[in-house]
């Protein structure tokens, strides 16, 4: 019987680079920036990682194909490097690849090292992307904001809530997100924005305007894992491990049948229930000191609330709007900005999601460090609502 | 002579209008002299129509109450198909879920094609389904520009309870070059107009239509409807003027339609065969390189065989727009700034298609051999997580006319789309079904949850590098109101 893979393996160290459009470097350079923070935390040399797990998403704008851009940049000498791809579940994807070796008991110390260089396509946004042979003949080439605008209308006809009060509480959302960006130094986005230029942005794809969008960005975050005991025998005291790790993939269901309302994302709910399972929560709104989810656009923010059961069903906006989601809120969320602020370069998402966490429960997170929190969240969602990987998370103190 | 006649008959004219006042005030400051000719409406095609899926759409319409399974061969007529070498016949074949030994044929390279391809059908007592589709380009400023529009006319031709009789037919070859394109060129060369009249008009058509009332033995008086193209202003009148006739000259289409080309007499004859009642003669005349002259006649059957929208019901159903660069860049008269996205590789992998051609072309999706699920696309195990029976055991279920509505929407103004915004969402078909699609032609009012929806074949994307389309299935609203 699995056990799972709670306090099973610790981190090491963690590491992440400056966020945002870094014309000054590519893949390598971002890489490099994270891995010398996460080496230095870790307290380790370069030669004691026995095994690494590198996510990169948009290889055919940026790097190439295969784990050799990771190994050739960081110089890890043949050692077992793997490439994962997964959408924007693949840096919490890396993590599980190294996190799976430590425990069990394949190598001491492992990597998970995710980037993505995505300015250097010649204009903004991501690149459309390629659905498959046969996907492309059938499915509209639409874009990702259209994909989640459409839980706006699911959300809002299941729960018979007003548009305008989505549309506030999504403005909500970002407003949140910019105001947490602006006492994050390593941010992509550090200003201030108000509700009305919020509201008032273009709109992308109705009803998510420009500023309901997050920031498309240049990064790398990492993570050096290893057992309790070793890192204990490394001299750590104060350990960060992990108490959950999950993913939950779509086979379909929502987008071929008519067994999904549109509402709310399915593969949230089956990863949160089993890394809650895992890690033994049962009131997350209570357990939970602070979580960084997945805001590629601020509707799937506000869903994700109440797929995570922190909000009740169709009670979202009315915490969001309640400031239960702010940084002095019940369970703070995007404490470091979120994908919105401090930018969303897809690889390496997931782990400075899980950087932010861990710089919180170890009380490095400057400015913006909450008290005492002993328990984090962090969740991914790669693809669409309807079609999609979804990564979540859970670090805490041991 | 054989007893073969006309069974159905059907038509399209692309929804998007628009007034000519719009496009002759365009071009006002270099030719003030195009206002004079301004007057209503012509469609013309969205970014996504061609003359296939045009083709589709007017055979969709023709067959409403027959069975494709009855038809053994397709013939398409067009000056204006977007291949030079691969039929649309077969393309529109399988949209049409034709039987696999139907007989393909397309005619082209003459504004004649139509006609004279209609004539070859009644040699023949096979059903054949034929289409008559144009998309006309014309150069910005010119005449054409103004009296061009797009549509397709479709007829099933056979013997049985035929609507209308086959009674003569009689060509004129001529080479008389009234306009030319040449094969790499987009736009017409055009003659002088008296010249076209005089020399061309009222003789080479009069000539073949002299033959045709001759050989059926039909005085010019005893005809009751005239179908003369409108190639030119007064072309008709002059023929009727010429011949005697005496009845109603049919209606020419300029007004919503437009000229459709060498689909054009056929469009007037489906236009005609709404209106007329049994036992009425009807002349139709084709002219290029010479002429074509028909004469047939509507039998006590035409009522009970009405298409399913007509022309009435494709002229009715229209969405105004004032934007002459809409139709400008549709028509690639412009070269507008679409951004890097546009640049997107959309290459098809003709194996790969091939081997999809049954959900592409048919939009077939699978019902569940077990549990009924029906689900597209068709992967290969059901989608039910109770289920998974193999693909295998999957039935077919084309979703084509399958009733839908909106599930889910958004207008999507980010990703590169020839007419934005991109219109996506999902869309529920009443068997379950559910499909993520584009949507078009959406009106002034938007889109709704709940909406009923019907699907039309479309061009899915253009492959600007090597030229290719391919298509697929859209959802568009069933009831649209005036944009």
């Amino acid at each position: 019987m699995a056990t799972g893979i709670k306090d099973k393996v610790a981190i090491l160290g963690m590491g992440c680079s400056q966020f945002g459009e870094r014309w000054d470097s590519d893949a390598g350079d971002l890489m490099a920036e994270a891995f010398d923070e996460a080496l230095e935390d870790a307290g380790v040399e370069r030669r004691q990682i026995e095994a690494a797990w590198y996510g990169c998403y948009a290889d055919t704008v940026n790097v190439g194909s295969s784990a050799i851009p990771a190994s050739t940049a960081l110089r890890l000498d043949s050692i077992p490097v793997s490439r994962m791809e997964n959408l924007c579940a693949t840096g919490t994807e890396a993590l599980r690849g190294a996190t799976y070796a430590v425990a069990a008991g394949a190598v001491d110390i492992a990597l998970a090292i995710g980037t993505e260089k995505l300015k250097d396509t010649g204009y903004g946004g991501l690149p459309p992307a390629f659905k498959g042979n046969f996907n492309d003949m059938w499915l509209p080439a639409s874009s990702a904001p259209s994909g989640f605008a459409q839980l706006a209308h699911g959300y809002e006809h299941k729960h018979g809530i007003q548009k305008e009060t989505i549309k506030q509480a999504m403005a909500h959302v970002s407003w949140k997100s910019h105001q947490n960006g602006t006492r994050n130094p390593k941010a992509h986005l550090r200003k201030a924005v108000s509700m009305e230029t919020i509201l008032g942005a273009p709109m992308i794809s109705d009803p998510i305007g420009l500023y309901d969008c997050c920031g498309v960005s240049d990064g790398a975050a990492c993570a050096i894992v290893t057992t309790p005991e070793i890192a204990k025998s490394l001299g750590k005291s104060d350990l960060v491990s992990i108490k959950a790790l999950q993913l939950s993939v779509s086979s379909g269901l929502e987008s071929t049948t008519n067994q999904w309302d549109a509402s709310h994302v399915r593969n949230t709910r089956i990863a949160a229930k089993r890394a809650y399972k895992e890690a033994g929560i049962d009131k997350p709104r209570e357990q939970l000191s602070l979580i960084e989810v997945h805001d590629c656009f601020s509707i799937t923010e506000l869903v994700t609330m109440e797929d995570l059961f922190i909000s009740e069903e169709g009670k979202a906006t009315h915490d969001i709007l309640d400031g239960f989601y702010d940084s002095d809120g019940g369970v703070p969320c995007q404490t470091d900005g979120g994908l919105k602020c401090f930018g969303h370069p897809i690889g390496a998402s997931g782990l400075r999601m899980g950087y932010e966490i861990y710089s919180q429960l170890l009380g490095r997170a400057g400015e913006r460090q909450l008290d005492s929190p002993s328990l984090g969240l962090t969740h991914n969602l790669g693809g669409v609502p309807y079609l999609g990987i979804v990564a979540v998370s859970i670090l805490g103190l041991m | 002579m054989s007893s073969s006649g006309i069974t159905g008959f059907g038509a399209y004219i692309p929804r998007l209008r628009i007034d000519r006042s719009h496009i002759a005030n365009a071009h006002a400051w270099m030719a003030p002299s195009l206002r004079r000719g301004a007057k209503g409406e012509r469609a013309f095609c969205s970014w996504d129509e061609d003359a296939i899926t045009m083709a589709v759409e007017a055979g969709r319409d023709c067959l409403n109450n027959i069975d494709p399974k009855s038809i053994g061969r397709i013939t398409l007529a067009s000056t204006t198909s977007p291949f030079a070498d691969l039929q649309g016949s077969a393309i529109a074949a399988g949209a049409l879920r034709l039987e696999e030994n139907t007989a393909s044929m397309d005619i082209a390279n003459s504004q004649r094609a139509a006609t004279s391809g209609f004539i070859q059908t009644f040699q023949s007592a096979q059903s054949t389904l034929f289409i008559a589709s144009e998309r006309p380009a014309a150069k910005p400023a010119s005449p054409q520009e103004l009296g061009f529009g797009a549509g397709a006319a479709a007829f099933v031709t056979g013997t049985g309870n035929v609507i209308v009789e086959f009674l003569a037919r009689a060509t004129v070859t001529a080479n008389f070059v009234d306009h030319f394109r040449a094969a790499e060129e987009k736009y017409n060369y055009y003659w002088e107009e008296r010249w076209i009249r005089d020399e061309g008009i009222n003789k080479l058509a009069i000539q073949a239509a002299t033959s045709a009332l001759e050989k059926a033995g039909v005085a010019a008086t005893e005809v009751n409807h005239l179908i003369v193209p409108p190639v030119q202003r007064g072309a008709a009148q002059a023929v009727a003027r010429k011949l005697g006739f005496e009845g109603i000259l049919a209606d020419d289409l300029q007004m919503g339609c437009g000229y459709t080309g060498t689909a054009h007499p056929l469009l007037m004859l489906a236009n005609v065969l709404e209106q007329a009642g049994p036992g009425e003669r009807i002349l139709l005349v084709g002219f290029g390189q010479g002429a074509d002259a028909i004469v047939l006649r509507t039998t006590e059957h035409l009522a009970s065989r009405q298409p399913a929208r007509g022309i009435k019901g494709n002229l009715a159903d229209k969405l105004d727009t004032r934007e002459y660069l809409r139709m400008l860049s549709f028509y690639q008269g412009i070269e507008l700034e679409w951004g890097m996205r546009s640049e997107k590789n959309t290459k098809t992998m003709l194996s790969t298609q091939y081997r999809a051609v049954e959900q592409t072309a048919g939009f077939n999706a699978g019902r569940c051999g077990r549990c009924d699920t029906v689900q597209f696309p068709q992967l290969q195990y059901c989608v039910n997580t109770d289920c998974r029976t193999p693909a295998a055991e999957f039935e077919d279920i084309s979703l084509i006319d399958e009733p839908c509505e909106v599930f889910t929407f958004t207008s999507d103004w980010l990703s590169y789309y020839p007419a934005p915004p991109l219109y996506v969402g999902f869309i529920q078909f009443d068997n379950g079904a559910r499909v993520s699609m584009e949507m078009v032609d959406i009106g002034n009012d938007g889109l709704a949850v709940g909406m009923p929806m019907r699907n039309v074949f479309r061009v899915k994307d253009i492959d600007q590098q090597r030229g290719f389309r391919r298509y697929f299935w859209k959802a568009t609203p069933t009831v649209r109101k005036e944009a």
